[in-house]
Order: structure tokens, then C-alpha cells, then sequence
């Protein structure tokens, strides 16, 4: 057996006892530095995985393995980033990045007398995201795109090994989503992190991702594993190529049928 | 003040004038509201929106209806003739107070002294609480039902106890302002703490952090506007506290001087007191909105920006 970077093996989910599972029978393996997207009709169980992976909530049955460990407390090789982009009001952009810096170790207890070099380090990441000049001001002076892209930093400023994506750009106009999977592809293929995006939208799965898995309505199964071989980078006229909108249109009748069953 | 809810960062301004949304509002459907009676309305409201938010006129604002009421309030009386003993004009109640100035600074200085001890001892009591049952659910149910019993007697009732206790005078005034005004501090720290939007909460356990951790980088920040709101509430009511504890049992402080004053049937001193009292409730409160506002700028941006 190849081990995967995060291997769940026949996983199963239930919040409560006597509950409906939110996740049944589901198996993945993810290599490191794949990126991975997960779509399905909502209420499937998406964001129950995500849970799961970081190990905010146990399987009920079945194991999950994340870096050749299994999960059974939150990790902290992983960083996340939610839809509702939850930046701290009162602080300013760079603080709200830094934040896990003031968690995880070892970086916690180094940034007290290291300061300056890890506010150079968030500057490096802000500027990437191309935020550069916004450091100091506070998140409600941004606009939600920014603040979506000042998200994105802060899940990655320890350098995570995973990152976690829970329809992160599902609040955004339809210009600024995809401005925004440019800038995280472009993060990902610099930095070659792990990434596990759930979303419903599937022009984003197939232009971001390597793997797609497809789930079924709850409890939620993996139907379908689709390869996506699409080069890159991948850009706004590749969206346009027969390849990608080919890809797309599977997986929107593997959703339909799935939402018609 | 705002409830800083779920996602404060991307909700729009938070107080924005209410006249000011409703004209826009018609502004924006010009076809619906444009055909009712609008035409007319909208060319007088911005002419009185003009005049109402003007810079000065919103200084002058609360003046100009505290003045008003005086001058209501002395010319009613006059005017239907309200012998003394039942009601005394504004003039005389405040001749009342120069007259009697010796008197009411001695007894106004005991009652504000107690009332801000008092209510530092409830700040203290209050945060600490209010840390314990907003931070966990179990202390929550255990305590809620005791704290609401508790909040629900009369603290009249609690008076003559604390005389029992403690004697008369500055003890029982001082644990009266507390006892009233603890209460708006628990149940507010405590709703801040426990509103912690869920996925923050996730974002910072999946990092690693401890309770003690999110509490301290997340909840207490987030509670401080629910903090300071509870502080304006909570210094008025130690004022209703320490003023009941005197009237009831003291020789001292504005309770016990109106209550002599009663005794005496002195009208005019006794809305001297009134007077008194309600100009001290209202400087402690200003003097705690301009705290919170320079403490918690990010909570009420979408108003004190200016």
C-alpha cells in the first residue's frame, strides 16, 4: 500500500448517536503537495470532512492518517481558511496574519525576540497576494476579495503543510472568485503545499485542482474520483479550451444525477 | 450599540443615521416610491436633514432639549399655579441648590464615593464572573438560574440586611451600588465571550490553541463593546443603588439629605437632590461613552468616525 500524505480509510461520521452518518465509507488518498477539490451537493458532508482532516472532531469508525500519524487532536501542519473570511476587527491586516504565529509552536515562542523577521515574513506573504500597502490598515477598510486574500495569508503564514479550504470564495462576485484562483494557484505552485479545497462550484474544482472527488447527497460518499490533467498554469482563456469544458460538463451530470437519486 | 454578530469584519458601517438610509431608500426606487407622495416630502426633509445635521446643531442638540425642559417644566408650574408643596418651579429647585450648596456638596461627594466604589467592585466581580459562565457552558447552567433569582430581588429588601451586618451609613450604600449594577456586567461579558463565530473557534483549535488561548486573543477583545456598554448601564443603576441604601439607612449622602429635607416638607430641596443626582448619573456616563469609544474605535466605526 502507498501511503498518502492523508489517507482516510473507510471513514464514517456520525454527530450524534442514532443520527444519520454525514459521512459513510469514504475512502481518499492525497499525495503531498496535490490539490485536491471536493465538490458534491450541499449538506453532503464536506465540511464534515474538513473536521475530520484536521482533527477537530473523531471518525466514528475507520481512521484518519495525516502525515503518517493518525488523527486523533487538532494538527497544527494545517491551515484553514472558511468562507466568512473571521479576520479580528481591531487588529490590522498584518496582525490578523501573524495571529497563528502567536499559537503554534515553535513559532510562538520565537516571535517575541523575533519579531521584526516574521513581520517581514508576513509583509513577503501579503505582498504575494498582492496586498502589499495594506498592512496596517484594519480588515473593514478592505474589500471582501482583500479580505478573502488577508485570509489566505494568515492559513498560511506557518507554513502549513496541508491547507484547508472550505468554499473560501463562495461569498465573492463572480470577477473577484477568479482573480483569486489565480493568486492561490499561484501560491500553491510556489509553495507546493497540500491542498484539500471543498466547493460547490465546479468551474473552480476543475480549474484548481488535480484531483476532484465528487460526493454523493448525505450520508456522504465518494462516487467518483476524476484525474485532471489540464496543464499548468492554468489560466482565465484555459477555461475556455474543449478539455475544461468537457471536465466541467462531467461533473455537472455526475452532480445532477447525484441530486436526482 | 452594536452587537458585533458573526462576521464583523464584512457587515457594512454599523450605525449609519436612520433618516439618512430611508432617504436613500427612496432615492434608490424612484419608481415605486417616486408615484406615492414622495415628490413633496423629499424637497422638504433634506432642508431639515440640513438644519438637523449640522455640526453645531448637534452639539447644541442635547442642551437645547434639557433647557427646553426646564422652561416647560417652570412655566407649567406657573402657569396652573402648582402650589410648592406639591411642585416647585425649575428656578426654585435650583435656587435650591445654591442655597444649600454646602449641604448638597458634602452629601453629593459621600453619594458619588460610594457609588464608584461600589461599582469598581462591581467592574471587578462582574469581568470575572462574566469571564466564567461566557466561557463554558457547564458554569453557564449552573449559575444562570442563581444569577437571574438574584438579579430578580428587590434590593430594598437586601437593605435592611446589609444594616443588620454592617450598620448604617457607607457600607451598606457601597454593597447596594454593587449589588445593583454587577449584574448588566456578567450577562454582557459573558453574551461576548459566548458568540465566538464558530469557524474562528475552529481556525484557531485546529492551530493548536488552548481555551486559555482563544480567550484571551479572541474573547476578551471581542467582548470589550459589550463590555463598555454594560459599564454605561452599570454605573447609572450603582447611582440607583447607593441613593436607595441611603434613603433607607444612612446619615449621609444625597438619599439621606432628601429624606430629610421630606421630613422637613422642603419641596425644593428635595428636587435639588433629584437634580443633583441625575447630573452626576449623567457625567459618569459620558464619562465612560467617551472611554468606550476610545477603547473599542473598531466597534463603533460606522458612527464615531465622523
Amino acid at each position: 500500500m502507498t501511503a498518502g500524505f492523508v489517507e482516510l480509510d473507510r471513514v464514517r461520521l456520525q454527530y450524534r448517536e442514532g443520527d444519520e452518518f454525514a459521512l459513510d465509507q469514504t475512502s481518499m488518498t492525497i499525495k503531498e503537495g496535490e490539490f485536491v477539490a471536493v465538490v458534491g451537493p450541499s449538506g453532503c458532508g464536506k465540511s464534515s470532512l474538513m473536521k475530520l482532516v484536521t482533527g477537530l472532531m473523531p471518525p466514528t469508525e475507520g481512521t484518519v492518517i495525516v502525515n503518517g500519524q493518525e488523527v486523533t487532536d487538532p494538527i497544527s501542519i494545517v491551515g484553514m481558511a472558511f468562507q466568512a473570511s473571521t479576520l479580528l476587527p481591531w487588529r490590522t491586516t498584518l496582525q490578523n496574519v501573524m495571529l497563528p504565529l502567536e499559537i503554534v509552536q515553535p513559532h510562538r515562542s520565537r516571535l517575541r525576540r523575533h519579531r521584526t523577521e516574521y513581520e517581514d515574513k508576513a509583509r513577503a506573504l501579503l505582498a504575494e497576494v498582492g496586498l502589499s500597502g495594506c498592512e496596517d490598515k484594519h480588515p473593514w477598510e478592505l474589500s471582501g476579495g482583500m479580505q478573502q486574500r488577508a485570509n489566505l495569508c494568515r492559513a498560511l503564514i506557518h507554513e502549513p503543510r496541508l491547507l484547508m479550504l472550505d468554499e473560501p470564495f463562495g461569498a465573492l462576485d463572480a470577477f473577484t472568485r477568479e482573480e483569486l484562483w489565480d493568486t492561490l494557484q499561484a501560491l500553491w505552485m510556489e509553495h507546493r503545499f497540500t491542498v484539500i479545497l471543498v466547493t460547490h462550484d465546479l468551474r473552480e474544482a476543475a480549474y484548481l485542482a488535480d484531483t476532484i472527488y465528487v460526493m454523493s447527497k448525505r450520508p456522504g460518499r465518494i462516487l467518483e474520483v476524476r484525474k485532471n490533467d489540464i496543464p499548468r498554469p492554468r489560466d482565465q482563456d484555459t477555461s475556455f479550451t474543449q478539455p475544461f469544458v468537457d471536465l466541467v460538463h462531467e461533473l455537472r451530470d455526475h452532480i445532477r444525477t447525484v441530486r436526482a437519486t | 450599540m452594536s452587537t458585533t454578530s458573526n462576521a464583523a469584519s464584512t457587515r457594512p458601517p454599523a450605525a449609519a443615521p436612520a433618516s439618512g438610509e430611508t432617504a436613500a431608500d427612496t432615492a434608490a426606487k424612484p419608481t415605486r416610491a417616486a408615484t406615492a407622495s414622495a415628490p413633496p416630502a423629499r424637497k422638504r426633509r433634506p432642508m431639515l436633514k440640513r438644519v438637523a445635521d449640522h455640526k453645531g446643531a448637534k452639539r447644541a442638540a442635547p442642551w437645547v432639549t434639557t433647557l427646553g425642559l426646564f422652561v416647560v417644566w417652570e412655566l407649567a408650574v406657573r402657569g396652573f399655579d402648582v402650589p410648592q408643596s406639591v411642585l416647585p418651579t425649575a428656578s426654585e429647585s435650583f435656587a435650591a441648590i445654591w442655597t444649600y450648596r454646602d449641604a448638597i456638596w458634602m452629601h453629593a461627594a459621600q453619594t458619588l464615593f460610594t457609588t464608584v466604589v461600589g461599582f469598581a467592585v462591581a467592574v471587578v466581580f462582574g469581568l470575572v464572573l462574566g469571564a466564567l459562565v461566557g466561557s463554558s457552558r457547564t458554569i453557564y447552567d449552573a449559575l444562570n438560574p442563581m444569577l437571574i433569582g438574584f438579579n430578580s430581588v428587590p434590593k430594598v429588601a437586601v437593605v435592611p440586611i446589609l444594616v443588620m451586618w454592617f450598620g448604617i451609613g457607607t457600607v451598606p450604600a457601597i454593597l447596594t451600588a454593587f449589588l445593583i449594577s454587577f449584574f448588566p456586567i456578567v450577562v454582557n461579558v459573558a453574551t461576548g465571550l459566548a458568540t465566538l463565530e464558530p469557524e474562528l473557534r475552529d481556525v484557531l483549535r485546529s492551530l493548536g490553541a488552548t481555551r486559555r488561548d482563544i480567550l484571551m486573543k479572541v474573547g476578551f477583545p471581542r467582548a470589550m463593546p459589550f463590555f463598555f456598554a454594560s459599564l454605561k448601564i452599570a454605573i447609572t443603576l450603582a447611582f440607583v443603588g447607593s441613593v436607595l441604601s441611603e434613603t433607607v439607612a444612612s446619615d449621609l449622602g444625597v438619599g439621606y439629605l432628601m429624606i430629610s429635607a421630606s421630613s422637613k416638607f422642603n419641596m425644593p430641596l428635595l428636587f435639588a437632590g433629584l437634580l443633583v443626582i441625575a447630573a452626576m448619573g449623567i457625567a459618569m456616563y459620558e464619562l465612560f461613552n467617551q472611554i468606550e469609544r476610545r477603547s473599542t474605535r473598531w466597534a463603533t466605526r460606522g458612527s464615531g468616525g465622523q
